[in-house]
């Protein structure tokens, strides 16, 4: 198991250098420039790029910038506007949309499986059905449609939550977003819940424990959910990276102050910059390859198959 | 004779996206205490759901539309075991009274549950007994259906055990509560031929040992002639044919019985090409009229298409249900290949 673990950590640390070296290369070679050059006479944007060391060879500039990560820094914007260190702003960014994930996570998954399970148990009856309307529409619908909605009914119609992002009202105003974002979720993790439940189901395997004797909740306990949990396991996982790091849209409209925000407007360079996107962009990949990780050591605690394969190879 | 088990007049269907399949027409059958039965007949003939009724294991989409399948299970008293709730079946007789061995040990195993877990788990269920003591038992359970290193084979997944080792501990796993009736559904058809002679030798000593009454049910002639004091053949829902299988095997009467016995591989026999029965089984979703076998039957007569024939009896034990029987039918012989072929087997058998 360490081995197995180990392995996945190096492949994993591999992944990182490699997604980090295109996204520098990406954007260091793309056209355009980072200064505004209707406020910056030709000599002014000189003087800065030789200050940034934008003026070195590439190779040069990604080894200076490893240097720099190695530290646990990402550097400074490089715009006008906004020069300061990115590490503090990306941090209480990330902040607000953890927060927000983190409850539409636990809420889509705990909703979805329950869902999926009562399907499951029910399958062929009307529950069922209706439990496939409910995902289905969740699964439709975007997110930000929903949240919309959300904010006429419960904010205008009745006002019970505020319109918008409010930090030092923070319970009351994450509902909205949260029960928004984790629509897609819950359909996407009751409808694969069901449908793996189902073919455990109708596996010989569990025919076998009823011959035995076993029957409702014991069964679904003892042999349905931990086989269907394996594939379940795989959908979940990056639905988690996406819910963290946050949808863009839906910051925007309700205005969370979060990455997904901060992303768009890096990119829109508004006030922001390419150092921004670039730092964004590596944060993001070390969550899905940390979430992919965990999630390969996570197979091997459930799938004996995998653990034991694992421990002789 | 006391029969153990007595299945009267079962009927049962599905109801499918294509409309009902009826599957089960009317099958009466006994099973003798401590006897071995069989019930053949080729695939979607409904054998496997007769059984699966029998344990309770019916899908979700089936309706027992009427039948009653009366369980002995003390002296002079029986039980119908379809007027039970799920729940009063799981908990009191499957496991208990009645296990299965199922068709692929490679499928029929949970493959996140060590061996051992799963031999233990219907004990713990089902009797008073200490965590230790099922161990212990489980172990010897092993040991009985011969696994070597059982000690080591209880912390072992299934996936680590070989095709035939995953059967035995399927038929440990089915004797573990000791059980009365033991179902065994193509037991052997998913294993190598060097396996399934153990496999069924190892069923045969169990049943011995425990005092077992056992149905097979299979399609592979061989197994049958090697295990089963009865046999019931099985064709379109329905049992067309049933006796000893001396009767079976040595005088059989039905058409479709000749059309099985004829196709069984023999090594005596010059033909190059094995013999099948011509077209294939009825679709069920439509009620046959007459004799489902009508269609398929060199040998059909008129009334064949009209009127489904009643169980004509042809000795104490032996009856078929063919219109070939009836006092007015013209005598019919069956295929002259499989009479020289029974005459041989007759007198290899030394009857």
């Amino acid at each position: 198991m360490t081995k197995y673990v180990a392995k996945r950590i190096l492949m994993a640390a591999l992944t990182l250098f490699a997604i980090t070296f295109v996204l520098f290369v990406l954007i260091r070679i793309m056209p355009g420039n980072p200064f505004p050059v209707e406020r910056m006479s030709a000599e002014m944007i000189l003087q800065k790029r030789l200050e940034l060391g934008l003026d070195k060879p590439i190779l040069v500039q990604f080894a200076d910038y490893l240097k720099m990560l190695a530290s646990g820094s990402f550097g400074n914007g490089t715009s006008l506007y906004n020069g300061a260190p990115i590490k503090p702003i990306m941090l209480k960014c990330l902040e607000n949309s953890f927060k927000i994930g983190v409850i539409s996570i636990l809420f889509g998954t705990v909703v979805g499986l329950f869902i999926g399970i009562v399907a499951a148990m029910h399958r062929g009856k009307f529950l069922d059905g209706f439990c496939t309307v409910v995902s289905i529409l969740g699964v439709c619908i975007p997110s930000y449609v929903f949240m919309i909605f959300l904010q006429y009914f419960f904010s205008y119609k009745i006002p019970f939550f505020p319109y918008f992002f409010d930090a030092s009202n923070f319970l009351s105003s994450a509902v909205m977003p949260a029960l928004s974002l984790s629509l897609f979720a819950i359909s996407t993790v009751s409808r694969f819940t069901r449908n793996e439940m189902v073919e455990v189901m109708n596996s010989d395997y569990v025919k076998l424990a009823e011959a035995k004797g076993l029957y409702g909740w014991q069964l679904m306990r003892r042999h349905v959910l931990r086989n269907a949990l394996i594939p379940i396991v795989t959908v979940i996982a990056p639905l988690v990276v996406d819910l963290l790091t946050g949808a863009m849209v839906i910051e925007k409209i309700y205005g969370i102050n979060g990455v997904g925000k901060l992303m768009v407007d890096a990119i829109a360079g508004q006030g922001v910059d390419y150092n921004y996107v670039l730092a964004l962009g590596i944060v993001f990949s070390a969550l899905y390859i940390a979430i992919m990780l965990l999630l390969d050591i996570l197979y091997g605690i459930i799938d004996p198959r995998i653990r034991l394969a694992a421990k002789e190879g | 004779m006391e029969n153990i088990l007595s299945v009267k007049n079962l009927d049962i269907s599905f109801r499918t996206n294509a409309g009902n399949i009826h599957a089960i027409r009317g099958v009466n059958f006994d099973l003798p205490r401590g006897k071995t039965i069989a019930l053949v007949g080729e695939s979607g003939s409904g054998k496997s759901v007769t059984m699966k009724a029998v344990a309770g294991l019916l899908d979700q989409n089936s309706t027992i539309n009427s039948g009653n399948i009366f369980y002995n299970f003390a002296q002079d008293k029986t039980l119908d075991l379809l007027t039970l709730s799920k729940k009063d079946l799981r908990q009191k007789i499957n496991g208990q009274q009645i296990a299965m061995v199922f068709q692929d040990p490679m499928t029929s195993l949970n493959p996140t549950m060590q061996i051992g877990e799963q031999i233990m788990e219907a004990m713990l269920l089902h009797k008073k007994i200490s965590e230790n003591d099922a161990r212990q038992k489980a172990l010897e359970l092993l040991k009985t259906v011969g696994i070597i290193d059982a000690e080591k084979r209880m912390k072992n997944y299934p996936h680590q055990l070989s095709g035939g080792m995953r059967q035995r501990v399927v038929i440990a796993i089915a004797l573990s509560c000791e059980p009365k009736i033991l179902i065994c559904d193509e037991p052997t058809t998913a294993l190598d031929v060097t396996i399934q002679a153990k496999i069924l030798n190892l069923i045969k000593d169990i049943q011995a040992k425990m005092g077992l009454s056992v149905i097979y049910i299979t399609h592979d002639l061989g197994v049958v002639a090697n295990v089963a004091d009865f046999v019931y053949v099985m064709y379109a829902g329905k049992i067309i044919e049933f006796g000893t299988v001396n009767e079976i095997f040595y005088d059989p009467r039905h058409p479709y019985t000749w059309g099985l016995l004829s196709a069984m591989p023999d090594l005596e026999t010059s033909d190059d090409r094995l013999y099948s029965i011509p077209g294939s089984p009825p679709n069920l979703l439509h009620e046959p009229t007459g004799d489902a076998f009508t269609a398929r039957n060199i040998f059909a007569l008129k009334i064949d298409e009209k009127a489904a024939p009643p169980m004509f009896k042809i000795s104490e034990t032996h009856y078929a249900a063919t219109w070939l029987l009836h006092p007015d039918a013209p005598k019919v012989q069956m295929p002259p290949e499989l009479q020289t072929r029974l005459e041989r087997s007759r007198k290899a058998a030394g009857l």
